[in-house]
């Protein structure tokens, strides 16, 4: 049985001045996904991912979010959004960790949205499984970039949402602390069925870790399954013969 | 010495100054974050010309004056919004325009400059009763109003972005703070003065985020700078006679620089 459609692209055109951004882009995400969005630089893929989440509005078409249009959807409660540079944060910033993943709660409480006792074992909970319940009481900009990143995640989750966004998550983060990222991503989308839309460069993390993969140049160009995209020919193109793709899965 | 407790106008004056001070140093934390301390400075130009206007037309200048404010501080939100201009280009824009309504004001009506001057340099010990009261409702609201929307402000401030996906109507939000900070800067305006009251929103602040560990913290930190620099300055200024407006503010000056040495000696 096929998975349900949880977020629906229909026909999505994005213009700013005279400068065409995105040209007609169409395609759907099924519940349990782990798709990555990716493309060359200007390609549009922020500008798809604010334009999903209605932070902009498109020129011309239709978005579709847990089966309600965008501009009517109420449930924020149910995704989670990690922006590109989320750890571009001011050193100076006087926020904990514990408050900045209580932020995450915000969408689920009514006005005047006060925290409750009852609130700590949730954002407990989102603290261990990004692995960082030891740090609740430091402040953010005492973190390493890895470290912050993982903080936005446990805000991301903190709900647990049903669809998670990641822009470009580890851009400035080493080697090392990246790969532990995706492992991260990967286990809470096997092991919770957590879907993850993530914009990414990184051709290893798609390799890897992704089962769908969509590529984008102001028009989708490619969208498919992540065997798919492995042998594709598009792929080639986008390689300019420059690296040899090697794909695998752990 | 004499006790400064046993006159009413001392009386009046630390109760409307704490009570004004307060609720601008916790205000002032949310806007130096967002780096949008200037907007202080730029209202307090234009309450120049809510002043000029409220004497001209002999209604009370605290109330022409919070309403030029409260839609000073909207014009600049719609500025930045609708016409695309930089924060700071939209606060110049209309800060200007304040201060030239005042100056036309003032030249039209030629006979008020001494009330003005007082506005100007602020005179928190010749306060009357009525204004006290004014002001502390105001402060009250304002103090009320950060609580209710306090973790909103709180994410605005932090990731404005992540907001909006979180279902916080952040433009509302912005204007919502726009306004306390109008507000704040005409209660400030009778305790230090036109030409002093953004420091009321930015120093304490600034002071606290020196060695806040946490957003609460801060909060706390501020108030608790504002209020004292306040009593402080007062104390100093009875016993001295020194302008109370230029000694709350120049106290508060130094216990910026104490915490920032302290920050630099603690984390270099």
């Amino acid at each position: 049985m096929a998975n349900e459609t949880l977020i629906s692209v229909e026909n999505v055109s994005f213009r700013y001045g005279e400068t065409d951004i995105l040209q007609d882009v169409s395609f759907g995400i099924a519940a349990g996904d782990f798709l990555a969005l990716t493309g060359p630089n200007g390609s549009g893929k922020t500008t798809l991912i604010r334009i999903v989440l209605g932070l902009l509005k498109p020129s011309a078409g239709r978005i579709s979010l847990l089966g309600e249009a965008i501009d009517r959807f109420r449930e924020w409660n149910r995704i989670g959004y990690v922006p590109q540079k989320a750890t571009n944060v001011d050193p100076l910033f006087p926020a904990t960790v514990r408050e900045i993943v209580a932020m995450g709660l915000l969408s689920q409480k009514p006005f005047p949205r006060f925290l409750r006792a009852a609130d700590e074992p949730g954002i407990n909970r989102a603290l261990e499984r990004v692995g960082m319940a030891g740090l609740k009481n430091r402040r953010i900009g005492e973190l390493s970039g890895g470290q912050q990143q993982r903080v936005f995640i446990a805000r991301a989750i903190v709900n647990t949402p049903d669809v998670l966004f990641l822009d470009e998550p580890t851009a400035g983060v080493d080697a090392e602390t990246q790969t532990r990222f995706y492992e991260m991503l990967s286990e809470l989308n096997r092991r919770e069925r957590l879907t993850i839309v993530l914009i990414t460069h990184d051709f290893s993390v798609i390799t890897k870790h992704v089962n769908k993969v969509a590529c984008l140049n102001q028009r989708l160009f490619f969208h498919g399954t992540h065997e798919e995209f492995c042998s594709s020919p598009v792929v080639q193109e986008l390689l300019q013969g420059e690296h040899h793709l090697v794909c695998h899965r752990h | 010495m004499d006790n400064f407790l046993t006159y009413a106008f001392m009386q009046r004056a630390l109760l409307a100054g704490i009570g004004v001070s307060i609720p601008c140093a916790i205000l002032g934390v949310f806007l130096v974050l967002r780096r949008d301390a200037m907007i202080g400075h730029g209202l307090a130009h234009v309450t120049f010309g809510g002043v000029a206007l409220g004497l001209l037309l002999s209604v009370a200048p605290l109330l022409v004056t919070l309403g030029v404010s409260v839609v000073a501080a909207l014009g600049i939100l719609k500025l930045k919004e609708k016409a695309g201009l930089y924060g700071d280009t939209a606060i110049g824009i209309v800060s200007s325009l304040g201060m030239a309504l005042g100056i036309l004001l003032v030249s039209l009506a030629g006979s008020f400059n001494v009330d003005l001057f007082g506005y100007l340099f602020g005179n928190v010990l010749a306060i009357d009763p009525e204004e006290v009261w004014l002001s502390l409702l105001l402060a009250a609201g304002v103090l009320a109003t950060s609580i209710l929307f306090y973790q909103e402000f709180f994410f605005l401030t932090f990731d404005p972005e992540s907001a909006r996906t979180s279902g916080i109507r952040v433009r509302r939000l912005e204007s919502l703070m726009a306004v306390l900070a109008a507000v704040t800067i005409v209660l400030g305006m009778k305790v230090v003065g036109i030409l002093l009251v953004s420091s009321l929103l930015v120093i304490p602040a600034a002071a606290s985020l020196q060695v806040a560990r946490s957003f609460k913290q801060a909060l706390v930190c501020a108030a608790l700078l504002a209020g004292g620099t306040t009593i402080g300055g007062l104390v100093i200024s009875y016993y001295l006679d020194w302008p109370p407006s230029g000694t709350i503010v120049a106290l508060s000056g130094v216990f910026f620089l104490v915490l920032f040495f302290l920050r630099k000696s603690l984390r270099p």
